[in-house]
This record gives structure tokens, C-alpha cells and sequence, in this order.
């Protein structure tokens, strides 16, 4: 295809002017579009690079004075100049836990029920709706949480889970506001859902009907194909998916800093406050005025950017991993 | 197993492991169903608190009157700023994609360079933010131009791969027919592949609008200084804008300025899911156009 390019010997060997004009005018062309199709696709990789160097570079300060004892140390008292990520990676990595662990089974039934139970008139009116629902922007989901979700949770979910689960440390009593690390995680699975289940429905769709019709033929049931074939053939590309939704839920910053009540904290309790990286950033960032303090908080990014490349890059290398498959079972 | 003798007459009645069998794949249908249904709850939910919280605070001072009794310079805002950002990531994305599909296709590079605008796609917008805070606020001054450029490398990744879905889809033959009669790449990159391909750029662009029209977290951090009682037609100083109005507004207690922020969320939210059910439909109608 890319040879292509070069024009066609004797296209126009007859060359009077005009011609010879507009060959030479071809060339040129061509090699323009090439270049700045090529400029273009270099711009991504500079902003990539850009932004890695950007955050560090902004971090420097905080990283020379701390070292890497900061990802692990857990003071953060802007006044005195004691900076520390631990309360906040243990924030960003509980509540994306949590939505996870909560989310992504919801969203896989979803995508089963979407690609193999539901009668194609309902799935076509069904997926869009799922899928809107990431459309809602983070700061109206969150504004959503902070005045219905969270008084909600207060009066009516966490005691109950209190008083059902209490005797584990997670499931203390409930504060007076319903701001919590469990209000968090909760909205984050709502964010995290649609990803997932639009990803994983693709992927059942994807799998061969041979396959499933073979299995209903030797008498499995609904469950037993979708158990033993539909699971295990897509299983790492769910993986694959579920990580994409872990990546989005670790970096949420709007939504999360309206919910989880900026609690500098960590608490064995899921009821209490508590923050995350990406929530303290746009909580403080504005309001920042010391160097030290700017800096710590590119330092909270720096660490988030780094969990957030690991998981993508992870979901990335499972996912191609399983096209390769693919294209060898075909 | 079975010690009654077998009657073939006997109506077909799973027994035993089989009803045991059927049991549980009927509970996971439902579970699966009750999924799904939770999720379209939740949609319903919240489209339904900000509808009915936010009609309240609709009226056309609303609409058209700055600070404080209404958001008309944030709305101008915002579309100046999406506008911006879109002017600047439509073409850098379809260049990408034209890249990808008619230069690169299938080689390391065309891998390499999707890799990259996943990776993109991936980062969290509050970093965006402080790359651009970096990039252009930082000793200098809080901007429109910066929170335009923020959304415009949120789009990018949107864009190009939109764009590049839909150009793979163009027909070979067009191509073919296009290098047999003498037409220079270019020539047949612009006049043939790329306007056969329009309808799903212009989907692939109006998603990403969508997505940027309500992205925050960068704003905060690069646009959030201004006092949003005029209109500001400067990209170059801050611009009022929607969301982090929004964001000011719901950490208020007076209930007035809560049925604001409902009320601009309202109108934000109604925005997107009109370009979103756009954006479907040119689909839609591309789809079948391709297909016939």
C-alpha cells in the first residue's frame, strides 16, 4: 500500500508542459501530505512524552527533598511543610478496589446480558442507555453523589452494613455526613460500569456462534455455554477490560473530590473520610501557594500517572494478547 | 440412576441434577438481567434528580444573565473553549488516522502510534491538567487558550481513533480505482477517501465534543480564575466556563446556589446527550448507507 505513493512509471511520460507541472506538483504534494501526517502521529508521542517529562519535571522539588520516602509517608500538613502520599495512594488504590471488586461483575452480567440473553430489540435499546451513562460528566455524577447518593448511604446503607458486617473493621460505624471512602468507591462503579460492560459485551459478541451452538448441542444449559465457553475464551480480555475501568476509576478526580470528604487519614473503616491522589490535586491545587506544596502535589501526580501507564499498559499487552489468540484459533 | 422404568410416554420432566442445572442457569439469566436493569436505573436516577432539581433554576436570565443570576458567560465560555479545542484536535486527529490507515497501516510504527493514542486515552484528565498548567500557566496566567489546548489532547485520542475505524472501512476499490486512473496519493487521499469518510469523522468529532464539553478536572487547575459576570471573548485570559461553575456552585451551602449548579448541570447534561443521540444516529445512517 505504501508503495503506492511513488506515481505510476509512464503515467505520464509524454511530458509536455502543463504535465510535468502538475507531476512535480504531485510530488510535492504527496511528500506534504506524508510529512504532516507524519508530524501529526510524532505530536502524540511529544504530547505522551511531554506529559511524563512535565509532571516530573514540576515534581523535581518534592522528589529532592523527599525522596522516595514520600510515596509511603502518610503527614500531610501544607502549613508545616510535611508532605506524604500514603493516605492518598491508600485512598485512590481502596476505592478503586472497591468499585472494581463491586463493579466489575455488575458489568459483565450487563455485557452477557446484553450480547447473549436479551432478544436484539431490547439490547439495541438497552446498550445505548449503558452507554450514556458515561456520558453523564464526572462533576455532575459527583455533584449527584454529594446531595443524593451520600445522604442516601448515610441513613440507609451504611448501617445496615454496619450493623450486618460490623464485626469486620471495614464496616464501622457511619459518620454524620454519608462523605466516606464507601460513597466513593460506589460512585466510582457507576463510572467504571458502562466501560466495562460496553468492552465486554464486543467481546461475547465476538465469540464464534459454532462454538456456543456446539455446547447447547451436547445438552449445556445457558449458564454451562456461557461458563465453559463464552468465560474461558474471553476470559483475558475481560481482564483486559476490567483494567481499562481500573485505570479510569484510579484517576477520577471531580467526581471522587466531591464525595470522599478530604480526609487526610488512613482509616480501617470504609465509612470514614479519606482522599485520593487524583481528588487531592484538584482539591488543593488552586489553592496552593507555596512551591513545596505545588510541587508535592505534582509528586501525588507523578505517582498517579505511574499506576495509572501500569494499568493501562498492563490491559494493553493482556488485550493484544488475546487478539493474537484469536488470530491463531481462525 | 433412575430406578422407575422408562415410560415414553412419561411427559419430558427435567429431574434431580438436570432441574438442578436448569435452576442455575435461570438464576443467572435473571442475575444478568437485574444488571442491567440496575444500571439503566441508576441512569434514570440521576437524569431524573438533575431534571427535576434543575427546572427550577431554567428561565431565560438563567440562560443569558451572568453571575450571580445566571450562567450566560460560562456557556459562551465553554463552546468558545470546546471550539477552540476541537479546531485544534479534528485536524491532528484525522491527519493521525490518515496516517495510520494510508501510510502505516499494519506495520510496528502504525502499532506504535495506536499504542501511544491509547495511552492518551488513558491518562487521567487531572494530569492533563497539570501538564498544561505547566506548559502555559505556570508564571504566566490562568487561560481560556490553556484549557482549550487541555481538551484538545483529551479529544485527540477520541478523534483519530474514530476516524481511523471509519477510514479502514472505506473501500479498497475506491483506492484502486483512484491509483488506476493516474490520481496522486494526495489527490485521492483528499478528494476520494477522506470526504467518502466524512459522516463517521464528523461522529468520531461530535463524541469527543461530548467528552470534552463536560471534562473539569483540567479546568480547575488551567481556567478557573474569573468572575463570570460578562462575557469574555479573549481566549488568551480566563474564561468563564461551565463545569467548574458547576463544581464552585455544589460546594456552597445556600440552597439558591444549589438549585444553580442543578440547574447548570441540567443544561450541561442536555447538551451532551443530544450530541451523544447525534452523533448514534450519523452512525446509524452511515452504517446502513455503507451496507446499501
Amino acid at each position: 500500500m505504501s508503495t503506492a505513493a511513488t506515481p505510476i512509471p509512464g503515467a505520464a511520460t509524454p511530458s509536455p508542459r502543463p504535465r510535468d507541472r502538475r507531476r512535480s506538483l504531485d510530488r510535492f504534494g504527496d511528500a506534504a501530505l506524508r510529512a504532516v501526517c507524519v508530524g501529526a502521529a510524532l505530536l502524540a508521542v511529544v504530547i505522551l512524552l511531554g506529559v511524563a517529562f512535565q509532571v516530573a519535571h514540576g515534581a523535581s522539588p518534592a522528589i529532592s527533598k523527599f525522596g522516595l520516602g514520600f510515596v509511603a509517608a502518610t503527614e500531610w500538613q501544607p502549613n508545616f511543610d510535611a508532605f506524604g502520599a500514603g493516605p492518598f495512594l491508600f485512598g485512590t488504590l481502596i476505592t478503586s478496589f472497591f468499585a472494581l471488586l463491586i463493579g466489575s461483575p455488575i458489568a459483565i452480567a450487563i455485557g452477557l446480558f446484553l450480547s447473549l440473553l436479551a432478544p436484539r430489540g431490547v439490547s439495541g435499546v438497552i446498550s445505548p442507555l449503558v452507554e450514556m451513562l458515561a456520558a453523564i460528566p464526572s462533576v455532575v455524577i459527583g455533584f449527584w453523589g454529594l446531595a443524593v447518593l451520600a445522604p442516601f448511604s448515610r441513613k440507609h446503607l451504611e448501617p445496615w452494613l454496619h450493623e450486618t458486617l460490623g464485626f469486620i473493621p471495614l464496616f464501622g460505624p457511619p459518620q454524620t455526613t454519608g462523605l466516606s471512602v464507601f460513597t466513593a468507591s460506589l460512585i466510582l462503579t457507576i463510572m467504571i460500569v458502562p466501560i466495562v460492560s460496553s468492552i465486554s459485551r464486543d467481546l461475547f459478541l465476538s465469540v464464534p456462534r459454532d462454538l456456543q451452538d456446539g455446547a447447547s448441542a451436547l445438552g449445556a444449559t445457558r449458564w454451562e455455554v456461557i461458563r465453559g465457553v463464552v468465560l474461558p475464551s474471553t476470559a483475558s480480555g475481560v481482564v483486559a477490560a476490567s483494567l481499562l475501568g481500573l485505570g479510569r476509576a484510579l484517576g477520577e478526580a471531580i467526581a471522587v473530590a466531591l464525595v470522599i470528604g478530604a480526609g487526610a487519614d488512613i482509616n480501617s473503616s470504609l465509612f470514614k473520610t479519606g482522599d485520593t491522589l487524583a481528588a487531592r490535586i484538584a482539591n488543593e491545587f488552586p489553592g496552593a501557594i507555596t512551591m513545596l506544596h505545588k510541587a508535592s502535589l505534582y509528586y501525588l501526580g507523578l505517582i498517579l500517572l505511574a499506576i495509572g501507564l501500569a494499568a493501562n499498559l498492563t490491559a494493553q499487552w493482556i488485550g493484544r494478547r488475546f487478539d493474537y489468540r484469536k488470530a491463531v484459533a481462525r | 440412576m433412575n430406578e422407575t422404568p422408562f415410560d415414553p410416554a412419561a411427559p419430558l420432566r427435567p429431574t434431580g441434577n438436570l432441574r438442578r442445572r436448569r435452576l442455575v442457569s435461570h438464576v443467572a439469566a435473571y442475575g444478568a438481567t437485574a444488571a442491567a436493569v440496575a444500571a439503566v436505573a441508576v441512569l434514570a436516577i440521576v437524569v431524573y434528580t438533575v431534571v427535576s432539581r434543575g427546572a427550577a433554576a431554567i428561565s431565560l436570565d438563567f440562560l443569558f444573565k451572568g453571575e450571580p443570576d445566571g450562567i450566560g458567560p460560562m456557556l459562551v465560555g465553554t463552546a468558545e473553549i470546546v471550539a477552540i479545542g476541537t479546531l485544534m484536535a479534528a485536524p491532528v486527529g484525522i491527519l493521525i488516522a490518515v496516517y495510520l490507515t494510508e501510510f502505516a497501516a499494519g506495520g510496528r510504527v502504525d502499532r506504535f502510534v495506536r499504542l501511544t493514542l491509547d495511552l492518551v486515552n488513558g491518562l487521567p484528565s487531572i494530569i492533563i491538567g497539570l501538564f498544561v498548567y505547566g506548559l502555559l500557566v505556570d508564571q504566566r496566567s490562568q487561560s481560556g487558550f490553556a484549557a482549550a489546548v487541555a481538551l484538545a489532547i483529551l479529544m485527540l485520542p477520541i478523534v483519530a481513533r474514530g476516524a481511523q475505524e471509519v477510514l479502514v472501512l472505506v473501500p479498497g476499490s475506491l483506492r484502486e480505482a483512484a491509483d488506476a486512473l493516474g490520481v496522486s496519493r494526495w489527490r485521492s487521499v483528499l478528494t476520494v477517501i477522506l470526504p467518502s469518510a466524512t459522516g463517521g469523522i464528523v461522529t468520531a468529532t461530535i463524541l469527543a465534543v461530548a467528552r470534552a464539553a463536560g471534562e473539569t478536572a483540567p479546568l480547575i487547575l488551567v481556567d478557573s480564575v474569573w468572575s463570570g459576570n460578562e462575557v469574555s471573548l479573549d481566549p488568551f485570559g480566563p474564561v468563564p466556563n461551565v463545569p467548574v461553575k458547576i463544581f464552585r456552585l455544589s460546594e456552597e451551602a445556600n440552597p439558591e446556589a444549589l438549585t444553580q449548579a442543578w440547574g447548570a448541570g441540567l443544561v450541561l447534561l442536555s447538551f451532551i446527550m443530544l450530541a451523544g443521540l447525534g452523533a448514534r444516529a450519523l452512525l446509524a445512517r452511515g452504517k446502513r448507507r455503507m451496507a446499501g
